[in-house]
């Protein structure tokens, strides 16, 4: 009893406060900064050190999408053309706002990734039931977003909430780039929410196919027949950037 | 002849040296090894002009070595199945019935292991469960998709009354040709390098400090000291994370919420200095192909130092709270036995093996990179239990902070990276590691060219899965949670 006195008060209260002003410190790797200008001639480094084809030059552009945030790219400029920071809000309810140009910053970035939608906050704005839905994950994802409801992170404390069915949930949250084996099972899910209903997709897998985007393994016709609310970008995405973009895409 | 060539862990062979025999006489060697007490390690299939090549590696490990063997099997498309006298093949010749379609004659439940799912693709046959007939037995399907945020798979109970007799776990739903991504970007090392780092988003130093390994033997250098005790200290502090998580989960699954938020809370910490390390909480980005891409700084070891003071002393006082309490231990001591002799026999690895009586490390059977350089003492219960599995963790915790501190105070000065020389041309390596879950191995052949020709991965899931089978068998089919979390076992890592 006294070691169980002694736990609970060395335990403390280990819950990050404020989540909306909480940062993830360097090294860790977060929004990418583009550098303006040319990259020197004929100099193709970020190409080729790339493992998910995220970026291309003459211009230069980055797909968050696509992007381990490895690092790699950064490493092989000779010109340093790319350099991480370690801003975390990664998330945008459009594909194509994740595709950034030089000049974007982290800041630039998430004042307009996420538009959030009048619906969206009267009917989710206080309590999103999601159900995730693994699809090929490595279990890296899965990671990350189980910890989103840890005593750390507290993602309850806003209502919003994993649950176990389907039909309890608001939402889908999608992870891993959709093995053949788990797309039937995955649109099985999808068709026993209920509606309104929102898709959220995950990681670089989820939605780009990442690393796996040219196996013959996968079959991602989910996504060409779904339309996805939101992206939250990583490899895995942080917890903190997931609940980030949550709470932007409610309005909260 | 001999029937086996002997070898090391990282140490390259001519594959011309591995000896070719007849599929009889390579059953019979099987056969005979696995008396003499030697453990399968891979067992894998390549298809060449003449047929299928078939590759045997078992290890000793009292006597840190491995034997490759190989026969090769033509037209005819069939041998004699390995697994009815050696039951820990029965997996690997699945695996390979389903890539090469060879028929093990005789294997007793012959079935694809990622294929032929509940009808999933209309081009694969559906194959069948195993089914008890008896006016009580009831079925209970479970998955692909489960109740929480975790990775799908399908599991059959065959249950009389709340007692599972038979468990049938199918996976196969997360295959994402991961082996087949190896040879076809095997010209774009640093893709393979990240796609080895998926292969289990849980054990990334695990996968990748395997798959670096192999590249290095195969380039014929040794990482510097430094890089490599990095490496160590980055393995341990992942196996420490897992654990911590583990047993929070294990606490949660038996309504002991205070040790689920405890342990949960100091894992935190731990990713977090894994973060701070190297950039990413599950050491992502921070092995490279002859060293390691982030050095420890002075300020990086303190902090170190530090967070290991505080969760030596969270976890002690911790597992003394949850250990020593009856209820938990009313759930967790004598649910799902694993007695040593089946552990024995399906080739159990890693805390599951240990924990039934199995003294199996490969840090110290077949010591590697860093692990070269010091001892580490393995340490077995051997009640094979719920309980068993879950206090192995919390002494194997204990024992990784206690590595991580020295080593971290002894880190020698050298260079981060050797870039690796050219791959040595028809060789075979075999690359084996401790993860957390146990057995790592990587097996890499190359070509005349020295280009891969061939990569196999064996995740320790792969040898675990049927433990938990065995696991669940006569216990209450509520108690299926409490077994499936003792031995958290991959499905991506299985499915590949």
């Amino acid at each position: 009893m006294l070691d169980l006195l002694k736990l609970r008060k060395r335990h403390g209260r280990p819950v990050i406060k404020d989540l909306r002003r909480a940062e993830v410190k360097a090294p860790f790797r977060g929004f990418p900064l583009l550098r303006e200008g040319a990259c020197p001639d004929g100099c193709d480094q970020c190409l080729r050190a790339c493992p998910t084809g995220a970026l291309s030059i003459r211009p230069l552009r980055l797909d968050l999408g696509a992007c381990l945030f490895c690092g790699d790219c950064e490493t092989a400029c000779p010109a340093g053309m790319v350099r991480s920071t370690p801003a975390h809000r990664l998330g945008a309810s459009k594909r194509e706002t994740l595709r950034i140009g030089p000049g974007e910053t982290a800041a630039s970035f998430a004042a307009k990734a996420i538009g959030s939608r009048r619906e969206i906050r009267r009917l989710f704005g206080r309590s999103l039931k999601l159900r995730q839905v693994s699809a090929a994950g490595c279990n890296g994802c899965e990671m990350e977003l189980g910890a989103c409801g840890n005593v750390n992170f507290d993602m309850g404390r806003f209502g919003v909430d994993f649950v176990a069915s389907p039909r309890h949930a608001d939402g889908l949250v999608l992870t891993g780039p959709i093995s053949r084996n788990m797309s039937p099972a995955l649109k099985d899910a999808y068709r026993s929410l209920g509606t309104p209903r929102v898709v959220v997709a995950a990681g670089a897998c989820a939605i780009h196919g990442g690393l796996f985007a040219e196996s013959v393994d996968l079959d991602r016709s989910f996504l060409a027949e779904t339309p996805i609310d939101l992206f939250v970008p990583g490899c895995p995405p942080h917890p903190l950037t997931f609940i980030r973009a949550v709470l932007d895409f409610l309005g909260r | 002849m001999a029937t086996s060539a002997a070898f090391k862990n990282l140490q390259p062979v001519p594959v011309t040296e591995i000896p070719r025999l007849s599929p009889a006489e390579f059953r019979r060697a099987m056969v005979e090894d696995a008396e003499a007490g030697r453990r399968i390690v891979l067992f894998f299939g390549d298809r060449e002009p003449a047929g299928v090549t078939l590759t045997a590696v078992l290890a000793d490990d009292d006597r840190s070595r491995l034997f490759a063997a190989s026969t090769c099997v033509g037209s005819e498309a069939r041998y004699p199945a390995i697994t009815p006298d050696v039951p820990a093949f029965h997996l690997f010749e699945r695996e390979v019935y389903e890539e090469f379609g060879l028929e093990p004659v005789g294997h007793p439940w012959l079935k694809p292991v990622r294929r032929g799912i509940a009808g999933i693709n209309p081009a694969e046959a559906p194959t069948a469960f195993f089914r008890m007939e008896g006016d009580e037995v009831h079925e209970v399907g479970v998955g692909p998709i489960h109740a929480g945020v975790i990775e799908p798979g399908h599991f059959r109970f065959s249950c009389q009354g709340e007692d599972v007799h038979h468990l049938e776990i199918q996976l196969g739903f997360q295959h994402r040709g991961v082996e087949n991504l190896f040879l076809r970007r095997r010209d774009h090392p640093a893709f393979l390098l990240r796609l080895a780092e998926s292969i289990a988003g849980d054990s990334v130093i695990g996968h990748a400090g395997a798959f670096a390994g192999a590249t290095e033997a195969l380039g014929r250098i040794l990482p510097a000291r430094r890089a490599l005790m990095i490496r160590v200290i980055a393995q341990e502090l992942e196996r420490i994370g897992i654990h911590l998580g583990d047993l929070a989960a294990l606490a949660g699954d038996v309504a002991y919420l205070t040790g689920q938020s405890v342990y949960g809370a100091l894992r935190t910490k731990i990713i977090n200095t894994t973060l701070a390390l190297c950039g990413s909480r599950f050491g992502r980005g921070l092995i490279a192909v002859g060293g390691v891409r982030f050095d420890v700084t002075p300020e990086g070891r303190a902090a170190v130092r530090s967070v290991l003071e505080e969760v030596e002393e969270g976890a002690r006082l911790a597992s003394a709270v949850l250990f020593g309490s009856g209820s938990v231990l009313a759930r967790f001591e004598k649910a799902g036995i694993v007695y040593p002799e089946t552990a024995r026999q399906i080739g159990l690895v890693g805390p599951a093996a240990r924990a039934s009586g199995l003294a199996r490390d490969v840090r110290s059977d077949h010591p590697y990179g860093g692990y070269a350089y010091f001892p580490v003492h393995k340490m077995t219960l051997t009640s094979g239990d719920v309980f068993a599995r879950a206090y192995i963790r919390s002494v194997e915790i204990a024992q990784s902070i206690r590595l991580v501190r020295e080593q971290i105070d002894l880190l020698p000065e050298g260079d981060l990276l050797h870039p690796p020389g050219p791959p040595a041309a028809g060789h075979l390596v075999v690359s084996l590691a401790e993860g957390w879950r146990g057995e790592i191995a990587h097996a890499a052949v190359t070509d005349d060219e020295g280009r891969l020709k061939r990569y196999k991965i064996k995740d320790p899931s792969f040898h675990n899965w049927f433990g938990l089978a065995m696991a669940v068998r006569k216990n209450g089919i509520s108690d299926f949670p409490i077994c499936n979390k003792s031995f958290n076992l991959s499905y991506c890592g299985f499915d590949l």
